[in-house]
């Protein structure tokens, strides 16, 4: 028995580290960027560019925490871009009614969380693909915008407008009411992903479905839950979108599913589930973010550049994903 | 363990197991029906606390479906189910769990992305602030593991540890709920003797605990190492409850195997007269060492032209594994095979397929038959298959191809056009027949060719394989039923353990009890 526990001891250690390189990988990049944003340009590595880059991206952070979950479990959320139309549709529209605020934003975050819910069910219990239902609840949502507004509506509400331009700073940092909300989000997600029970089935989820389900964990319940709270988030990040806009327009957030499932995996979740961190997220949303920003500074190259560098990340990651979990088999 | 000490306290030990006041479990009357079959048929089973019950029986017998019915796994049609006392149904493992009967799969059942500790834990977690306490969890885990003899890391993650510790891990998880029950479903399939016995010293700790433990295992070794009280099912019926020590091996393996043969097969006289291997014979195939981990051990083996070959050997012995060898379905670690004289290597069946050796899978459904083609489309796959598919078959020599073959092996209905699923499973089996003898092989491998089927069909395939031998195939014959085997082979090959341990020639003085003896004894000679 001595032998055998022996040759065992000294395993772990080094995979341990493993569960780490995607996220360390992306925080590479992401150092790495910044190190060659500010030998490039002046002014790159000033407060006020990085405070933009949060408060350019909060509505994505907390679309990213929402789409962690759902990866997580080895889905897809495709409707989140929609949905957060939707939130800032129903928000503005709501608003300039003349419905006060403190029921107009429950609502609006309520709407999100039942189209989660809705496509949760069908994914669990109808077992329809993710992919299929998500696309039905992006359909979905996109159209309601269009009965709410078919126009981009302006926000007048004075309680909005005093929300969205709240703010703290310190010298020329400078953090926005949004910021503060997903930073939130995020502690939060990070909070019930890795200190709860169901945070922790999420994972076990994203491992083996059937094996979490032998294990006694409440797989279904779960399975739904993801759904909805990545609803919830789009909803949330409509309210924040609304904020930075001061608007509420049905084409807004268009493919912005698909930024939020790209900064998820740069950020190092893999796309079959089960590994990942809620703040590789946050970090492939900033990296996204920093492409945009170093292609601003550049001033000469096409926005569409950005899309290639991210294209080009996505593959270089993917790639590395699956290297990595080829080896662990 | 018992036998050490002294004569009257196995006595007293004896007395106490005969006289059993209160079973842990009491299972009686229970009948599980699938949709056409009784699965379990008005099964009795008990388990006492501080004992290991192994559960024995062939494929099909019921074994699964038992445990399956006493976690709630398969609803139950009729019977009753008592622990300690209480009537009790549980509507899933979860479940079951919570009520102290916990199961640890033949697959590990666990999550390889999560830490050690989590699966240890996870259910019963301990929480701080109304969250996972870490640390603490890490200390509990770390109880449990030591338990079962483990020192490792529990925030490691259990996809980095080998199955076995997996094995032992999935353990210590149902330990956690204070399992009165521990239910193992062949946990040592994959295993190594090594580990094996440390998963017998765990289970026999948790056993003088006075943990009930049922035991799955289809090693006759291990089963006689471990098991304090044996019960055969056999087709959904119990056949016997025994004491191990009251249980020989040879009655053992009677039980599990005997009395499923059909008297219209056992005849003795209808026994194939058994051919004569010319002196100057060369082997068609020769298997030199040939192995694969897990699978079976390193063995010898020369397969004639025109010669039977039978494979004899309980369930799981490695029969079928052997032949997915010779087949190149799976890749041998060690050894190497000859064809006629030449080394090969076969890796993928289509270069098996390519040197005219043809295999037929036990599992008809999952690896062979196509339920939605034709006949004929069945009957041609295997011809296109070695053609190509750059060059179709033509139609006229399709037809001609198909129509013989539906001719000769009496497929009914003969309609080439029929879709295969509307056949019966013996008709099926005879098309699958078809496709195979379609590519004129050398070598043809039959892995229960009559499981399942009927009487008449099963009495038309054997004569068939006969035939085929007489005009110069070589055959390797697999059949869960003895009679079968006897009746057919020139030379019967006894598997046990995963191991080749006889290979005889099938004269008249060789009868089934004398298999059974080397199938139970892996001994040749008395």
């Amino acid at each position: 028995m001595s032998i055998l526990s022996e040759t065992r001891k000294s395993a772990p250690k080094l995979s341990l580290d493993r569960r780490y390189l995607p996220v360390l990988g992306t925080v590479v990049v992401f150092v790495l960027m910044l190190v060659i944003g500010g030998a490039r340009y002046e002014n790159f590595l000033s407060p006020a560019v990085l405070s933009n880059l949060f408060i350019n991206n909060a509505h994505l952070i907390v679309l990213a925490a929402g789409m962690t979950f759902v990866i997580l479990t080895g889905g897809i959320d495709l409707s989140v871009g929609a949905v957060l139309a939707l939130s800032s549709v129903i928000t503005a529209t709501m608003l300039n009614a003349g419905i006060p605020l403190s029921l107009v934003l429950p609502i609006a975050i309520l709407s999100g969380s039942i189209i989660g819910l809705g496509m949760g069910v069908m994914i669990q219990y109808f077992e329809v693909q993710p992919f299929v239902a998500t696309l039905a609840g992006m359909f979905l949502a996109r159209g309601l915008c269009f009965i709410f507004a078919p126009e981009s509506v302006p926000i007048r509400n004075e309680g909005f407008v005093a929300l969205s331009s709240w703010g703290v700073s310190s010298g020329r940092w400078r953090l926005t009411a949004a910021v503060v909300i997903a930073l939130l989000v995020v502690a939060a997600s990070w909070w019930v992903l890795h200190r709860t029970r169901f945070g922790r089935t999420v994972y076990a989820v994203g491992g083996g479905e059937q094996s979490a389900t032998l294990m006694g964990l409440r797989v279904a319940r779960t399975k739904v839950m993801v759904y909805v709270i990545s609803g919830t988030c789009a909803s949330l990040g409509g309210i924040l979108f609304a904020m930075f806009s001061r608007s509420g327009y049905a084409l807004t957030g268009v493919g912005m599913e698909l930024d939020a499932i790209a900064a998820v995996v740069i950020g190092g979740t893999l796309l079959i589930g089960g590994m990942g961190f809620i703040l590789g997220s946050v970090v492939g949303v900033m990296v996204l973010g920093l492409i945009q920003t170093i292609i601003t500074f550049e001033g000469t190259l096409s926005s569409w550049w950005t899309k290639i560098v991210i294209g080009v990340l996505l593959l270089v990651f993917v790639v590395l994903q699956r290297i990595l979990t080829l080896r662990r088999n | 363990m018992i036998d050490s000490t002294s004569a009257s306290r196995a006595e007293q030990i004896t007395v106490q197991h005969s006289q059993p006041t209160n079973p842990t479990v009491q299972m009686a009357g229970i009948t599980v029906e699938f949709p056409g079959v009784k699965a379990l048929d008005g099964v009795d089973f008990r388990l006492f606390p501080g004992e290991v019950h192994a559960l024995m029986g062939e494929n099909g017998a019921g074994k699964s479906t038992l445990i399956k019915a006493l976690t709630g796994v398969n609803p139950i049609a009729a019977g009753t189910i008592s622990v300690n006392g209480s009537s009790m149904r549980f509507n899933g493992p979860a479940d079951a769990r919570e009520h102290g009967i916990s199961t640890v799969y033949q697959e590990v059942n666990l999550c390889t992305n999560l830490t050690v500790a989590e699966n240890i834990m996870l259910g019963s977690e301990p929480r701080r602030f109304g969250g996972l306490d870490w640390r603490t969890m890490r200390r509990q885990a770390k109880v449990y593991l030591e338990r079962m003899g483990l020192d490792i890391d529990p925030s490691s993650s259990l996809g980095s540890h080998s199955l076995a510790v997996q094995q032992l891990v999935a353990i210590s998880r149902a330990m956690v709920v204070d399992a009165k029950v521990l239910i193992l479903d062949e946990p040592t399939s994959s295993l190594d003797t090594d580990e094996v016995e440390q998963l017998f010293t765990v289970m026999r700790q948790l056993r003088d605990d006075g943990v009930a433990i049922l035991f799955v295992s289809h090693f006759l070794d291990q089963i006689y190492a471990i098991a304090d009280r044996i019960t055969v099912l056999r087709n959904g019926q119990l056949v016997q409850e025994r004491m191990k020590d009251q249980l020989p091996q040879r009655e053992l393996v009677s039980l599990m195997i005997a009395g499923t043969s059909d008297a219209q097969v056992s005849r003795a006289n209808e026994r194939v007269a058994v051919t004569e291997r010319a002196a100057d014979a060369k082997p068609l195939l020769q298997a030199v060492g040939l192995g694969r981990k897990g699978a079976v051990q390193p063995f010898n083996l020369d397969l004639y032209p025109g010669e039977v070959i039978g494979l004899a050997g309980l369930l799981g012995s490695g029969r079928t594994e052997l032949a997915r060898l010779l087949y190149g379905a799976d890749k041998a670690d060690v050894g190497s095979i000859k064809l006629a004289g030449e080394p090969v290597k076969l890796r993928t069946p289509r270069q098996a397929l390519g040197r005219k050796i043809a295999y037929t899978s036990e599992d008809r459904k999952g690896e062979g038959v196509i339920g939605d083609l034709t006949v004929a489309e069945n009957i041609i796959l295997g011809l296109q298959a070695a053609r190509g598919w750059i060059r179709p078959l033509p139609t006229v020599k399709a037809t001609q191809v198909v129509d013989a073959y539906i001719k000769a092996l009496g497929v009914r209905p003969a309609n080439p056009n029929a879709l295969l699923k509307n056949l019966s499973g013996g008709n099926q089996q005879k098309v699958l027949l078809a496709r195979w003898l379609a590519t004129a092989p050398k070598l043809l491998l039959l892995d229960e060719p009559t499981r399942g089927i009927d009487i008449g069909a099963k009495t038309e395939i054997m004569n068939l394989v006969s035939e085929l031998a007489e005009q110069g195939m070589s055959v390797v014959f697999i059949s869960a039923e003895l009679e079968e085997v006897l009746r057919l082979s020139d030379r019967i090959v006894v598997m046990r353990d995963h191991e080749k341990v006889a290979e005889i020639a099938s004269t008249p003085e060789v009868d089934v009890p004398r298999l059974i003896e080397i199938i139970a004894t892996g001994e040749e000679d008395k």
